[in-house]
């Protein structure tokens, strides 16, 4: 689903070159749980936004689905997200402008669909994933009205409106208290069963890394180790 | 010396906020160097003028009279002579002149002096020294426009009257001149000693008979003038001292430089919310850093104060910068009034003006920096914890109350100190709160009415778009005010100069007549329409003049209505005045009738007895006259024609739209009543074509020397030359608010562009391509152009027309081109300023755009 070969950034800071992301080398299976772990500075952040065509690699090719992102424009690449990709942020980076439903309907009006005439169609699929998150009763509340744990479940809804083949999630629950974050995360991963989404995430938290099957540990903007692992029996998961 | 905290704070948090906000506050440099140039010229103005005072009416007291001077005033010129005083005799009038070489005719106003006029100033001529040599040899001397307009060269012959004059130069500068009047009616000038023979002097002729004197220290103008009073007053004698003449034309540029003023006042204020939104922003991008501060220790005052102080320096800078431009300005603005003022205007760095502007900068800055600062005060320590916590909702605190009376107290206050007139800075102030609260209720409208007409069946773009003006956190309220404010002003300001270029232009129409022929005799009458028949289209129309002066009303003599305090209340000015009056059978398109009846109305021979008396002659009086005279339907006047007395009795009062031109009187008699009065004749005749108007005029200036003919196209051309220069400043100042509402709706639009660009980036890693981007983004910012701008351009409209309706007591037609095109102006502004904002957030990845955000 996502082969990455010879990967790498390099950013100008204060004048000089600054390399956070050298020579990394991926493959990820359709379907698969992949955590990628490391330190602050470590390039994780970097490696998902280049996993994503958020940003343009220095070195380097990403291709998704058989894509090579590396190849498209930047509307192309905006497009193919819109079509293939959902996020996860740590700061939910709800639209605090819209209500939840209408967060909920960005990506799927992106992609050019149109609210029928009662609504139906668009509208009753963002209504039903709210529903499923636990927010059915919340369609018009807008993000400030919103806990942290609520706003996230919303991020979640939305990242799964348009049934994305690959989910990309940033410190999902970084931002939330243990027992949402689980709440979250089991989410999440029922969400990626039922959909059949290959899930990519960063975190520094290894109580959610180890639900992956796959580790990867990033240091120095370098893979250090790449484990695949039984996931682990249901269990408590920590937040941080 | 310890410094305190908040001061240190300021400026270390400062360095960077001044290039943060830094740029808004170039609003008040506008508004500052407005302020500045208008103020120091004024000043600059009044002490030129005061200078020259003398040389400007070219002697210390000046008598003049709409006849020849009485021997009791003659009297008192000789007394005056005894002590020691110079006396030069001036008589101006008008009539036509006739080229010998070139055999064209112009329209001329006529200055006859006596030698050692001007006392006070020295008037240049080309060859130098011809004025002192004038009349030498039968010669006169000319305005340089009449060289042109008769196609002259010195050492030409022209005829005035029945005299020839050889020209013998020009005058290059008259100081007792004001510069236009040259354009108005170009001047010949000869000895008065002349005049006599040019035989132009008939009856009814419209000359103005000037004795200028030249006091010796001992005797004060402005004692004389109080010592003849009574004398001068029942002559309808005007004695004008060197003083009151310079007061005169200062007082014109005062008034004018009061209500620039006001625009530079409101400029200034336009930059005061610009200031407001650009904090707002500021503060709001600070508030985790106030947050982090608080929860350090730092104390509310503290944190305050540091702002406020980096709002006054700002706000010094830009004010300190708006003086320098201000100064800069005021150089260039003499250009605009050498055709008007007949002094050098001398500039001068002005103090006053310097100080003023550099304290009204700094404290519009301050008070409307405190309202959005007042949001720093708001701030909880946890805030810096947890992202995105809201602090309880802002209640109206006292020191909120304080900051918005302050801020409403100084506009006012303001508004007064630069009015010509307290009351009409009450008005300006009370006008600018009106407009800003109608602006503030059309966006809430507005917003209500896109919320209620959402067009639900569009593309998802433009929904985002239009759906922006209304969500939380819109701009939509801040953009109206800005922008709409702007329009409003600039918008008004364009109105205004249409308007007044209307009232000044002539009509063109096809019937309208073009020549005016005025101090026709009456036996001259066939022979003259004869000439003009052969050359006019149509009939040419012919009106009486019959001078007049008020003898008496109800029988009550003038002088004693005069001495009258008790009574009813009438105005002198009515009642002294020159009455010319004509006669005629039928009221015209211009005239509609108030009260009473027309003449026709009754049938009858017309003439009606009064109760105790033979029957009276009928008139009917305008509207506003018979106010001022105190009289009405029924009421007698009697009229004192060249001596002789007519009793009259007030038939009608009717209303006259004066702004027509066309002949149109104050009194108009019935017909039969003054058939013997000594009369002059005006008639107007339409000749299109120009040479055929130019060869008529020649002919009648031959035939019948007294008789005068103004062109009136020719005149429209002058009033269109000095047009031209109003408009430039008018134009100026138009500029100076189109500048300030282009900065003050950046800062509006600032005020949210981080978050649209947050948003945009969001939208990009949600798949959002470019173009649709582009498109939210265009929707949103023509949406709320087109609204604005249209909120500001209709009251701008509604405030014009209150304008010329009820203080100009004109009739308003706007034009829809030039509302239409600033409409378009304004919209296309707001989209260009908006997407040039907005322009980073399409050319950066949407990681880099996220990541800023996380930080």
């Amino acid at each position: 689903m996502i082969v990455a070969e010879g990967l790498g950034k390099t950013y100008t800071s204060g004048g000089r070159p600054l390399t956070v992301l050298r020579d990394v080398d991926l493959e990820v299976d359709p379907e698969a749980f992949v955590a990628i772990l490391g330190p602050s500075g470590s390039g994780k952040t970097t490696l998902l936004g280049l996993l994503a065509g958020l940003d343009q690699p220095s070195a380097g090719t990403v291709l998704l689905d058989g894509q090579d992102l590396t190849r498209l424009t930047e509307d192309e690449r905006a497009q193919f997200r819109a079509e293939n990709v959902g996020f996860v942020f740590q700061t939910f980076h709800l639209l605090p402008t819209l209500t939840a439903l209408e967060n909920v309907l960005v990506p799927i009006e992106l992609r050019g669909a149109r609210p029928g005439r009662n609504g139906a169609g668009p509208h009753d699929r963002a209504v039903s994933l709210l529903e499923r998150v636990g927010l059915g009763d919340r369609l018009d509340h807008y993000p400030a009205q919103l806990s942290g744990g609520e706003q996230q479940r919303v991020a979640l809804a939305r990242a799964f409106a348009n049934e994305p083949k690959i989910l990309f999630a940033d410190e999902p629950t970084g931002n939330l208290d243990a027992e949402t974050g689980a709440t979250v995360i089991e989410l999440m991963e029922e969400l990626n069963r039922e959909a059949r989404t290959t899930l990519v995430l960063v975190t520094h938290d290894m109580s959610l890394a180890d639900r992956a099957r796959r580790v990867i540990r990033l240091h120095g903007g370098r893979v250090v180790s790449d484990d695949r692992v039984d996931p682990a029996p249901a269990g408590p998961v920590a937040g941080p | 010396m310890r410094i305190p905290f908040s001061l240190k704070l300021a400026w270390r948090e400062g360095r960077s906020s001044a290039r943060q906000i830094g740029v808004y506050m170039l609003s008040i440099t506008l508004g500052v160097g407005a302020l500045v140039a208008i103020h120091s010229f004024r000043d600059d103005v009044t002490r030129s003028v005061e200078n020259e005072a003398r040389s400007i009416l070219g002697a210390d007291l000046r008598f003049s009279r709409g006849s020849a001077h009485s021997d009791s005033v003659r009297a008192v010129v000789d007394s005056l002579v005894g002590v020691g005083a110079d006396v030069a005799e001036v008589t101006d009038l008008v009539s036509m002149v006739f080229a010998n070489r070139s055999q064209a005719t112009r329209l001329l106003q006529i200055r006859a002096v006596e030698p050692g006029f001007p006392f006070y100033g020295r008037v240049t001529t080309d060859p130098a020294g011809e004025w002192e040599r004038l009349g030498h040899d039968g010669t006169a001397l000319v305005d340089e426009a009449v060289l042109i307009q008769l196609d002259l060269e010195i050492g030409d012959t022209v005829s005035v009257g029945q005299s020839r004059f050889t020209i013998a130069g020009t005058v290059a500068g008259l100081p007792t001149d004001l510069g236009f009047q040259a354009a108005v009616g170009p001047r010949i000038y000869f000895p008065l000693s002349e005049l006599e023979a040019t035989g132009l002097l008939t009856f009814g002729s419209l000359a103005r008979y000037h004795l200028f004197l030249r006091l010796p220290e001992a005797v004060d103008g402005e004692e004389v003038d109080d010592t003849y009073r009574t004398l001068f007053r029942s002559q309808s004698v005007q004695a004008t001292t060197a003083a009151e003449q310079a007061d005169d034309l200062t007082q014109g540029t005062e008034i004018l430089g009061r209500f620039l003023g006001l625009i530079g006042l409101a400029a200034l204020l336009l930059g005061g919310i610009g200031v407001a939104s650009a904090i707002h922003v500021y503060v709001k991008d600070k508030l985790t850093s106030v947050a982090v501060l608080r929860c350090i220790g730092a104390r509310q005052r503290t944190v305050f104060i540091a702002y406020l102080v980096q709002a006054a320096i700002l706000g010094a800078a830009g004010a300190g910068l708006g003086v320098v431009f201000g100064l800069a300005v005021q150089r260039l603005l003499p250009a605009f009034v050498t055709e008007v003022l007949p002094v050098d205007i001398a500039t001068s760095v002005n103090l006053k003006a310097v100080g003023a502007g550099l304290a009204l900068g700094m404290w519009v800055a301050v008070i409307f920096a405190l309202i959005p600062l007042l949001a720093v005060r708001d701030v909880a320590p946890l805030q810096a914890l947890r992202r995105g916590f809201e602090p309880e909702r802002r209640r109206l605190r006292p020191d909120r109350l304080i900051a918005y009376a302050a801020l409403l107290g100084s506009i006012v206050f303001l508004c007064v100190l630069e009015a010509p007139e307290p009351e009409m800075g009450l008005g300006f102030a009370a006008a600018l709160a009106t407009t800003l609260l109608l602006l503030w209720l059309a966006a809430r409208v507005l917003m209500a009415l896109t919320r209620r007409y959402f067009p639900k069946r569009s593309s998802y773009p433009v929904r985002q778009g239009v759906a922006n003006l209304f969500r939380p956190r819109n701009q939509t309220v801040a953009v109206t005010l800005a922008l709409g404010f702007g329009a409003f002003l600039i918008g008004s300001i364009v109105l205004l100069q249409g308007h007044l270029r209307n009232q000044l232009a002539f009509d063109e129409g096809v019937d309208q007549p073009n020549l005016l022929l005025f101090d026709l005799q009456p036996e001259q009458r066939v022979d003259v329409l004869d000439l003009v028949a052969e050359a006019s289209e149509g009939e040419p129309l012919v009106v009486p003049l019959v001078t007049a002066r008020i003898a008496a009303i109800n029988d009550v003599r003038t002088a004693e209505l005069m001495a009258d305090t008790v009574g009813v209340r009438r105005s002198r000015w009515a009642l002294r005045r020159t009455y010319r009056n004509t006669y005629r059978a039928e009221l015209t398109d211009a005239e509609e009738l108030l009260a009473g009846r027309w003449w026709d109305d009754e049938g009858g021979t017309g003439a009606e007895g009064a109760s105790d008396g033979p029957p009276l002659p009928r008139i009917s009086i305008e509207d506003d006259v018979a106010r001022n005279l105190g009289v009405g339907v029924g009421d007698r006047i009697t009229w004192d024609i060249q001596g002789r007395e007519i009793r009259t009795r007030i038939a009608s009062r009717r209303s006259v739209d004066w702004s027509r031109f066309e002949p149109n009187f104050y009194v108009v008699f019935e017909p039969g009543a003054l058939d013997d009065a000594p009369q002059t004749l005006l008639a107007f005749a339409r000749v299109t074509d120009p040479e055929r108007r130019a060869v008529l005029q020649r002919d009648i200036v031959r035939a019948f020397p007294n008789v005068s003919v103004l062109d009136i196209a020719l005149v429209q051309q002058t009033l269109d030359t000095i047009l031209g220069k109003v408009n430039a400043a008018i134009r100026f100042l138009a500029l100076f608010a189109a500048i300030g509402g282009t900065l003050v709706l950046i800062g509006a639009l600032a005020t949210s562009r981080f978050q649209r660009m947050r948003e945009s980036a969001l939208l990009k890693t949600l798949g959002a391509r470019r173009r649709q981007i582009l498109r939210i983004l265009f929707t949103e910012y023509l949406a709320l152009g087109i609204l604005a701008g249209l909120s500001g351009l209709l009251l701008g409209t509604a405030g014009t027309w209150g304008l010329v309706h009820f203080v100009f007591d004109g009739d308003f037609r706007p034009s829809a081109a030039p509302v239409l095109a600033l409409w378009a102006g304004v919209a296309s502004l707001t989209v260009v300023v908006g997407l040039a904002g907005s322009r980073s957030v399409l050319r950066r990845t949407p990681l880099a755009a996220l990541r800023e955000e996380t930080e």
